[in-house]
């Protein structure tokens, strides 16, 4: 993918996890790990992934990042649907 | 009694009803009151008519200047009656029954007074009717009958009608007789300035319907009788203004309400009367108004709101009574074409070779790329079948969850938003209720120009006295004009609502205005607390905000105290809430404002989601998204994926897919190659049009299906020509969640309906479909969705429409949601923290754009652009205060650069103080402008819809098109070109 697209996923995940982190506290990451399992497409979810394992993943946010690892590490697992629409 | 039922023509039929005219409106009472008539015992609610009870029983009384859509104003004379114990004759129209009323509509002394009140009209009027174009369908005509009128006694003296004052009959013997010109001061000539309807004075007989119909239908107030006694005549606006320069907006109600052809539609005169009617709805707004379309042959001769349509009541606007002219175009392409590259001509070819073409394309795709690689875009401008079909082809042909919608770009957020606090994704009203409303708060949306026959609604409900909060930047008509004023307006800086509306809920918390009972009994009350503390910080105090958002403090804690305590408070929104970088946690914020005051439940309340094109909802309730099935499953839920996949027999992708922007990322990138889009122009809708077009460009087979070669058109290999909405079956659901029948009046020009072109691509793709008939497509969606089980078109014939949820649980549909309880269970407070979005204007580009639509056009214009409605707008427009015009030495008409961190484009300026400084505003309706090469990428945090309302630009003098026009224009015509069709 090009770096304008990288870009936009970190932009994007950035903007998920500053709602999520003014929601009451307890399971922000696992909220944000959930919408991002509703609406990403796994093009763009691999893309994701793969930026954690280098240096763009410096411009996630802790959230944004806490988030992505819970749906990297849980897969399947978290659930799509409740965060959706 | 007298049998008077309303007759039902059956399934597969017309759907029209009883087109009675009853005289004067229905009243609602509780108390009845029982007369009789002519001998015949009616019982009718108090406050009826004698005029409306009598026709009740189906007893007309001659009238003229009555008519049930206004109130009855007793001026014509014509529909005297005699009551038994009262003296004289009064007019039936202005009588109110009593209980014990006796009644007589007809006599020897009735029957004179009548034919006397006839001639005195009839005497001052041109004895032209075999050539008049309202010939068989003129009121004064049928009164002359109806009265028996057979002769005038009165010999021609001072008329309106006789422009060579020689005492000729008709116009056409004046100019015989005075061929100089006008020789009659009392002859005003025909006003044909509007493009759809002609004012003949000549033949007005001052009933005032006219009049009445522009004030308490339309609320325009745009027409008046100027003169006394014999001068009076119906004026538009000032001595010299005609129609077109009036304030006449061109709804056609005054047309409607003419009893004579003094106001005709210009189609009548050249096409003659219609012979037959079918009833419809509308292919424009939201809304979704029922319009009967009167045919003679297979020629559309008018479109006339239907009065038993229940969106609209009988009103209409321009665009949906009179810009069909689309339909008949030149432009229209109706022979499919293939190229092989988009720097080649278009060749015509057969609808095989075309689809057979489209269909190897995609297949040879998906081998080369894999299965993901395409994918499709439905359109709110096609029926729920042909979306439903659309979404259909990705899932079950595709193999994949590729699919959007353009609802993408406009209320994608509404659906997160209010599934998250209500748990549906849905306005929970219907368009009636805003006769129950005491407060109406309107945010980020422009009724009058995007949802007029609404707004014509609302403005009838705040000249009854209900209150009305407007948030917006612009100063919109609705603000202040004739009869009605915001108590409000709060004109906030573009991007700020989740700031101005989290401020609200701080006065509503702090100040103790909210509804515990309510929230105790509906809503998650561990939730409220949360929330409640929230909100009650001092940082979302009006005060504190004020500062960010430009809304005075006081201002805004009087609108929430208004909106808390007046009643019932109901708030509609647009795309100004939506097209945000926090469009969904504006709609949250909406949501929480209303079961915070306990506005959700009733009628007159409610948070209604105004839509912008016609089938909204329906696009978004087929499962047009990527991540959702029909019904709004997630496509993850393996119990809503078996439902389809034992159907249809395949394997459904449990992942969602692309979304329209991640298609165009994933097409720039190389890995999404082809596209199917129906009906939707995303080069000119969508923003940031350079990266559209590179997104476009980087595909292998793009199929446009549309009614024209549109913008997305030029970057397509396939073009498949599509049908209107009048060649067509289907249905539309509405803003109100109303599923309205769409009806074929006329064989497609095209030679397919749109529904029929995705069946043949499929099945040149493998899909095996053998649908027949859109009922066969709905009947599959009732199987399959639990908001619609109970819909059919037998249903939809036999109530007119339904709204969804239509099920076991409502038979016949919901009017209002959330009545005993939230779909989701318990009403769900979140908290909505202000974050400004990423967009910020500095020293280059220090100005806000924000965008939006007007009356006359519709969307990217492709159907109102082709139509006499450019007569009111026929370039985009820039507005910009004069503060800001005059620092940059802008004069009013000038053309401006107009340039973002995106691109830049040229366009006229005009100047006015409806915009505040630091802000400009232009709509987005003409290809020449493309107004979204301006707009970013910035996108709601949870949805991706655009932000279109907030880009910082610049506004500087020009001398002509930007280079991007320019190269743009040189593209376009290139891509146009058709080589002739091969013999």
């Amino acid at each position: 993918m090009s770096s304008s697209t990288d870009l936009k996923l970190i932009r994007m995940a950035n903007q998920i996890a500053t709602f999520f982190e003014s929601q009451p506290e307890g399971d922000r990451a696992e909220r944000v790990a959930a919408h991002l399992r509703s609406f990403w497409e796994p093009r763009m979810r691999d893309r994701l992934f793969a930026m954690m394992e280098t240096d763009e993943a410096d411009a996630l946010t802790p959230l944004a990042r806490r988030g992505a690892e819970i749906w990297r590490d849980a897969g399947q697992a978290v659930p799509a649907g409740s965060e959706t629409r | 009694m007298k049998d008077f039922l309303i007759p039902f023509d059956g399934p597969g039929g017309t759907g029209l009803k009883n087109d009675t005219d009853m005289g004067t409106p229905a009243r609602v009472s509780a108390t009845m009151v029982t007369l009789t008539v002519d001998g015949f015992e009616v019982t009718v609610p108090e406050g009826t008519s004698v005029m409306r009870a009598s026709a009740e029983i189906g007893i007309e009384v001659p009238r003229l200047c009555a008519s049930d859509n206004m109130e009855a104003f007793g001026s014509c004379r014509l529909c005297v009656v005699e009551i038994e114990g009262r003296r004289g004759t009064p007019a039936s129209c202005t009588t109110p029954v009593a209980e014990g009323m006796v009644v007589r509509t007809q006599n020897e002394k009735l029957r004179r007074l009548r034919r006397g009140v006839m001639e005195l009209y009839v005497s001052d009027h041109p004895l032209d009717c075999l050539t008049c174009a309202a010939n068989g369908d003129c009121e004064l005509q049928d009164m002359a009958g109806a009265v028996g009128l057979r002769d005038v006694r009165f010999t021609p003296g001072q008329n309106h009608y006789d422009p060579s004052g020689t005492g000729a009959r008709s116009q056409a013997e004046a100019r015989l007789r005075q061929p100089e010109g006008i020789a009659n001061p009392q002859f005003t000539p025909k006003d044909d300035s509007n493009p759809y309807f002609t004012y003949d004075p000549s033949k007005c007989i001052v009933c005032s319907r006219c009049v009445r119909a522009c004030d308490e239908v339309q609320g325009t107030f745009a027409l008046t009788i100027e003169g006394r006694g014999f001068d009076s005549r119906v004026s538009a606006g000032m001595k010299l203004d005609d129609f077109m320069t009036s304030d006449c907006v061109s709804c056609g109600a005054c047309v409607q309400a003419c009893p004579t052809a003094t106001l005709q539609e210009k189609s009548v005169a050249e096409i003659g009367t219609p012979d037959r009617a079918v009833v419809t709805t509308c292919a424009y707004c939201g809304v979704g108004c029922s319009f009967k379309a009167e045919m003679r042959g297979d020629e559309l001769v008018r479109m006339t709101p239907y009065k038993h349509g229940k969106a609209n009541r009988g009103h209409s606007c321009v665009k949906g009574r009179f810009a069909y002219g689309y339909a008949a175009h030149r432009d229209r392409i109706l022979n499919p074409m293939i190229r092989d590259r988009i720097d080649e001509p278009w060749r015509e070819v057969s609808w095989e070779e075309a689809i057979g073409f489209a269909a190897d394309r995609m297949r040879g795709i998906q081998k080369t790329h894999g299965k993901k690689s395409i994918g499709v875009i439905t359109s709110s401008r096609c029926t729920n079948e042909e979306t439903y079909l659309v979404q259909k082809m990705a899932r079950a042909v595709f193999g994949n969850n590729n699919t959007d919608t353009c609802a993408r770009v406009c209320h994608s957020p509404t659906g997160y938003g209010l599934g998250q606090t209500y748990g549906t994704s849905a306005g929970t009203q219907d368009f009636d209720s805003v006769e129950d409303t005491d407060v109406a708060v309107i945010i980020g949306a422009n009724p009058t120009d995007g949802h007029p026959v609404f707004a014509s609604r609302l403005k009838k409900r705040l000249r009854a006295g209900a209150k009305l909060i407007v948030i917006d930047p612009r100063r919109i008509d609705l603000v202040r004009s004739p009869h009605v004023e915001a108590a409000h307006h709060l004109a906030l800086r573009p991007g700020t609502n989740v700031a101005v509306v989290t401020a609200m809920a701080h006065v509503i918390v702090t100040e103790g205005l909210y509804d515990e009972e309510f929230i105790r009994s509906r809503c998650d009350w561990e939730e409220f607390q949360d929330y409640v503390a929230f909100v009650a910080e001092d940082r979302h105090a009006p005060e504190a905000v004020e500062m960010l958002t430009g809304v005075p403090a006081q201002e805004l804690r009087e609108a929430a105290r208004l909106y808390a305590t007046g009643g019932n408070g109901a708030i509609y929104y647009g795309l100004g809430v939506t097209e945000h970088s926090q469009g969904s946690t504006t709609v949250i914020g909406i949501a929480n404002l209303a079961m915070l005051t306990g506005n959700i439940g009733r009628k007159g309340v409610g948070v209604n989601p105004l839509r912008g094109q016609n089938n909204v909802q329906g696009s978004c309730d087929m499962g047009s998204f990527p991540h959702e099935l029909p019904g709004y499953r997630h496509v993850s839920g393996g119990e809503a994926r078996e439902v389809f996949e034992s159907l249809w027999g395949v394997e459904i992708d449990h992942e969602p897919g692309l979304r329209i922007p991640n298609m165009l990322d994933a097409a720039v990138d190389g890995s999404f190659k082809g596209l199917y889009c129906q009906g939707e122009d995303i080069l000119q809708s969508d923003p940031d049009t350079k990266h559209v077009a590179a997104g476009l460009a980087a595909m292998d087979c793009v199929i446009v299906q549309d009614l024209f070669l549109n913008e997305t058109a030029n970057y397509a290999h396939v073009f498949l020509p599509g049908s209107t909405f009048l060649e067509k079956d289907g249905t539309f659901t509405n803003a109100e969640r109303r599923i309205n029948r769409v009806r074929r009046v006329m064989a497609p020009k095209n030679g397919y309906a749109d529904w029929e072109v995705t069946q043949l691509l499929a099945n040149a793709m493998g899909g095996g479909w053998t649908y027949t008939h859109p009922a066969q497509i709905m009947a599959e969606i009732a199987a399959t969705t639990p908001s619609f089980a109970h819909v059919s078109y037998e249903l939809l014939e036999e109530k007119g429409s339904v709204q969804w949820p239509c099920n076991d649980a409502a038979p016949e549909g919901t009017p209002l949601m959330h009545i005993d309880g939230f779909v989701r269970g318990r009403g769900r407070f979140i908290r909505t923290e202000y974050v400004a979005t990423d967009e910020r204007t500095g020293p280059r580009f220090p100005l806000l754009l924000t965008t939006g639509r007007i009356l006359s056009q519709y969307n990217v214009g492709a159907q109102t652009r082709r139509t006499d409605n450019v007569a009111w707008h026929e370039e985009d427009v820039l507005e910009i205060h004069p503060h800001d015009a005059e620092t940059r030495g802008v004069k009013d008409g000038d053309f401006v650069r107009l340039a973002s961190r995106s691109g830049e484009t040229t366009l006229r300026a005009e100047i006015t103080d409806r915009v505040s400084p630091g802000v400009v505003y232009t709509t987005f309706h003409h290809p020449t402008t493309q107004a979204n090469v301006i707009t970013t990428d910035f996108s709601d945090w949870a949805t991706n819809c655009p932000e279109y309302k907030v880009t910082a630009v610049q506004v500087s003098p020009s001398n002509g098109p930007s280079e991007w026009q320019q190269d743009y224009e040189a593209q376009a015509e290139k891509s146009r070109r058709i080589l002739p069709a091969a013999e």
